[in-house]
């Protein structure tokens, strides 16, 4: 059984067609770096696989079903807000409040809820960490505890976004690892969504490229080409290898990390020359 | 250690005198129902970053008071009337209220207004304005002790009903919504809730005050304590202190107990502010 299927999904978000006329399957044990550049779908491939976004047209299906809200088999790390880096909640107490958020009662777990909370902590060594204060914790270790939250209740498809972001390279090394650690130990599928394709080489077992409404998904070396990327951002790209990192490149630019520093919102798009950016919401 | 008895035998000797009064009895009794539920949803209220709410709400809950008076009913009713209306209202229009500062700003002000004109109206009721605005707890009647138990009791059996989607919705609302918690009813059955507390906190501090007994001892809970349960507990046990503490001041001193309250609450929230600066 597939982890995702789509077939012939048309996405569209405030009028805006996102995806359009995309089919494509990831297996059960399968990890998938999403890659695209800003305003290609990422995060909203990731909402339709929740059932939050319904397609326009097309159908997509999880692990054999329909996707609809509140599947437990999911496990979702939303793009990171600074919002809960003030907070002087424990750790421990955040990871927790996901335990069985959805019901009605008091945020109290139970001994079973209290033994989850130590089993997923466990899982990403953050046991100790989970004492202090979220606000006394660096960016790399609240994305652990994140990561930590994805897996309460024990989902079957991880849906990481942009997990990566605002971290040195040093810690995107680290959680890109242990993602990967935890897929192959749980046997379970990862949809890992990230501006650079370079920390997720050797990770990942296939990429799904995201550009122009369409999608390209498969081995690095079939979909990481000149052709393939050219369609998807729709100018001309050159993909340069070099000492087993690859760069993305349009004219001189490299792709990539133009997105990574346009990511805090600073809207220099209109003035840029690269036509792709126009897409950006 | 002579100074230390001296002070106990004052306190033993005085504790019952204070509490002989009637009027010192409701308001002890009003005081810890409010200051318990004002901790309590205060510390949601903080958490989610909506302390503005409270204030905004208890404004307008000045011209329900002042309008039910108008027309002949209970001050008390007629707040709550307004402020669950418009917490609802709040609730309901979500994200597109917080970024409209002057739209809120200007709303506020004429609900002050308007509770201005209804008193104009009521000429008889003008001397209880100062009441409405700042409080009056030592003029709280046995009946209305009923009410606010009433009331209290209703709004935290609710809130306990909800706290666990709340606080999952307050801390991680993309993945809450993932797993099928309805952001947008949580924020309005919230904010009902903050109605009903914000119209039982105006009859102990008033409606400028409110913020005293609903955020600060939030906020300074959050400060001191890492744990849901704890932050809490503490928030709850802290204003009842500020509350308590308030009244017995101001019986010993004759200032308003309102003034006292909103001292307290400072005196506790500012070291916390200092100290995690610092640390």
């Amino acid at each position: 059984m597939n982890a995702i299927e789509l077939r012939d999904v048309r996405l569209a978000l405030g009028g805006r067609i996102i995806l359009d006329d995309v089919s494509l399957a990831v297996g059960a044990r399968e990890f998938v770096g999403v890659l695209g550049p800003n305003g290609a779908g990422k995060t909203t491939l990731m909402r339709a696989i929740l059932g939050l976004v319904p397609p326009g047209h097309g159908t997509v299906r999880v692990l054999g079903r329909p996707a609809a809200r509140g599947n437990p088999a999911i496990g979702y790390m939303p793009q990171v807000r600074s919002g809960i880096a003030n907070l002087r909640l424990s750790g421990w107490d955040f990871v927790a409040a996901a335990v069985n958020g959805h019901r009605l009662g008091l945020p109290i777990p139970g001994r079973q809820g209290r033994a989850e909370v130590d089993r997923v902590l466990d899982l990403v060594g953050a046991r100790d960490l989970a004492r202090r204060p979220l606000a006394e914790t660096s960016g790399g270790e609240r994305q652990r505890l994140l990561l930590a939250q994805t897996l309460i209740g024990r989902p079957r498809l991880l849906l990481l976004d942009e997990p990566l972001i605002s971290l040195d390279p040093h810690h995107q090394r680290a959680v890109v690892e242990l993602v990967k650690a935890l897929q192959a130990d749980l046997d379970i599928a990862v949809l890992f969504s990230a501006h650079e394709l370079n920390p997720l080489l050797g990770a990942m077992d296939r990429v799904l490229y995201l550009g122009n409404g369409q999608a390209a998904l498969g081995t690095v070396d079939d979909v990481i080409t000149g052709p393939v990327l050219s369609r998807l951002y729709g100018s001309e790209i050159d993909v340069v290898r070099l000492r087993g990192r690859i760069f993305v490149m349009s004219g001189s630019h490299d792709m990539e990390h133009d997105e990574h520093r346009h990511d805090d919102g600073a809207h220099a798009h209109d003035q840029h020359r690269h036509t792709h950016h126009a897409s950006h919401a | 250690m002579t100074v230390r008895t001296r002070t106990i035998s004052i306190a033993t000797r005085t504790m019952p005198a204070m509490l002989d009064y009637d009027f010192m009895r409701n308001a002890f009794a009003a005081a810890t129902i409010v200051a318990l539920l004002s901790g309590t949803v205060g510390y949601f209220l903080v958490l989610r970053g909506q302390t503005f709410a409270g204030h905004a709400l208890a404004h307008v809950g000045f011209t329900g008071a002042t309008g039910a008076v108008l027309i002949g009913v209970a001050p008390l009713w007629g707040m709550v009337a307004m402020t669950v209306a418009a917490g609802i209202g709040m609730g309901v229009m979500g994200e597109r209220l917080a970024q409209r500062d002057v739209a809120v700003g200007l709303v506020l002000a004429l609900a002050l207004g308007f509770g201005l004109l209804f008193l104009h109206f009521y000429t008889a009721f003008a001397s209880q304005a100062t009441a409405l605005l700042f409080g009056n707890v030592l003029a709280v009647d046995v009946r209305t002790v009923w009410m606010l138990l009433a009331l209290g009791v209703l709004s935290l059996a609710a809130l306990a009903a909800i706290s666990r989607p709340l606080l999952f919705a307050s801390l991680q609302p993309e993945l809450a919504e993932a797993k099928g918690v309805s952001l947008r009813l949580y924020a309005v059955a919230f904010l009902a809730i903050v109605a009903l507390a914000t119209a039982e906190c105006a009859q102990i501090v008033g409606v400028l005050l409110v913020f005293t007994l609903m955020v600060g001892p939030g906020a300074a809970a959050q400060r001191l304590t890492g744990g849901i349960a704890a932050g809490v507990a503490l928030s709850a046990v802290l204003a009842l202190v500020e509350a308590w503490g308030g009244i017995t001041l101001a019986f010993y001193t004759d200032w308003p107990a309102s003034f006292w309250i909103t001292a307290l609450s400072a005196a506790v929230y500012l070291p916390t502010a200092v100290r995690t600066r610092l640390a």
